[in-house]
């Protein structure tokens, strides 16, 4: 699972509807793979972030090349260097195993193989 | 013409588990093809999600389709452990980057998606069965098992595409004459404003397959 993907994931158990994103991240195994770097696309995922969530995990993974706010300039002129270090982040970093657990109600997504794992039980949906 | 994924890396023994490829799912990629100027050209997508991905085929042949890896996100969905694995994989032997998510649908995913997906691809669980073969717990029925009309997954995932898709977002879905198209056409339009159209049909022994496409 690439960074990207996690910050589209919330908690979806039947009733936890605040304080559900981003998933805390734990017992994280990472690898880093690379791939091609395109700015054009990352300008256009930067809205599409919750930012905040991201740094935050980020951070948790000891990755501290993200600003707290995205630089406060129009989309189109966003620096090649805050970019590469974006594009790292969200598409470079891939969790192979690991747990996110929701803030509000404490369950417990596996992440295995590379693959995160969002499904309830029948009396959790 | 673009050629199909490779798919060589998925054993016998895989196909126990996941739904093989099958004239449905080519279908599906030749409607793609069909459409690429559409997709490449005007939607351009930056996020594209398929629900249901089984072997990984489809999203495969969209990035093939797409020709750079690098400018748009593939997320693809499966409630099947197996079938989200074999979608990493096939993406991988394809050099595609796909994103696979294990879920049921779409759940986890909404509402941070909302109107961001460009490109929506399913190919459902179609085939007409009694109910209770829908939530079968064997994951090979489950992946064609659709209940009455073989509606019941299908109509679980239309109000959802109404939350999913961008205001240039498409939705391409495959359904059979039983399914009853015209009146899947009619819900959408009626409910959510969408037009559509017939990509593509093609007759696959006894059953109609057809490739229907929804826009806003």
């Amino acid at each position: 699972m690439r960074l990207v993907t996690h910050n589209l994931l919330q908690c979806h158990v039947k009733g936890c509807d605040t304080n559900n994103f981003p998933l805390e991240l734990s017992e994280i195994e990472c690898e880093s793979q690379e791939t091609d770097f395109n700015p054009q696309f990352l300008r256009t995922m930067v809205p599409k972030l919750e930012w905040d969530a991201l740094v935050r995990t980020a951070m948790k993974l000891g990755i501290t090349t993200l600003p707290d706010k995205v630089p406060d300039t129009p989309i189109q002129e966003l620096d090649e260097k805050f970019l590469r270090n974006l594009h790292t982040v969200l598409f470079e970093t891939h969790i192979q195993q690991g747990k996110m657990t929701c803030p509000n109600c404490q369950h417990v997504y596996p992440i295995k193989d590379g693959i995160p794992n969002m499904l309830l039980n029948d009396n959790e949906v | 013409m673009l050629l199909t994924p490779k798919l060589d890396h998925i054993t016998t023994a895989d196909y126990e588990n996941v739904y093989e490829p099958a004239e449905d799912t080519f279908l599906f990629m030749d409607a793609l093809e069909k459409d690429a100027n559409l997709i490449k050209e005007q939607v351009k997508p930056s996020i594209c999600l398929e629900i249901g991905s089984g072997s990984g085929c489809i999203s495969t042949f969209l990035g093939q389709l797409l020709g750079d890896s690098s400018k748009s996100l593939i997320l693809c969905t499966d409630i099947n452990p197996y079938a989200s694995q074999i979608t990493l994989k096939t993406g991988k032997s394809n050099m595609i980057q796909l994103d696979p998510i294990l879920t049921d649908l779409t759940s986890g995913l909404l509402p941070r998606l909302r109107h961001s997906v460009d490109i929506l691809c399913f190919n459902p669980p179609y085939v007409v069965t009694p109910s209770e073969e829908v939530n079968s717990s064997n994951l090979i029925e489950k992946a064609w098992a659709g209940g009455v009309d073989g509606r019941e997954v299908i109509d679980r995932t239309l109000p959802l595409v109404d939350e999913l898709l961008s205001a240039r977002g498409v939705f391409y879905l495959l359904v059979i004459s039983e399914n009853k198209p015209d009146d899947i056409r009619i819900i959408m339009q009626e409910r959510y404003k969408f037009q559509s159209e017939v990509v593509l049909s093609r007759l696959s022994g006894r059953e109609k397959e057809i490739i229907l496409k929804f826009r806003r």
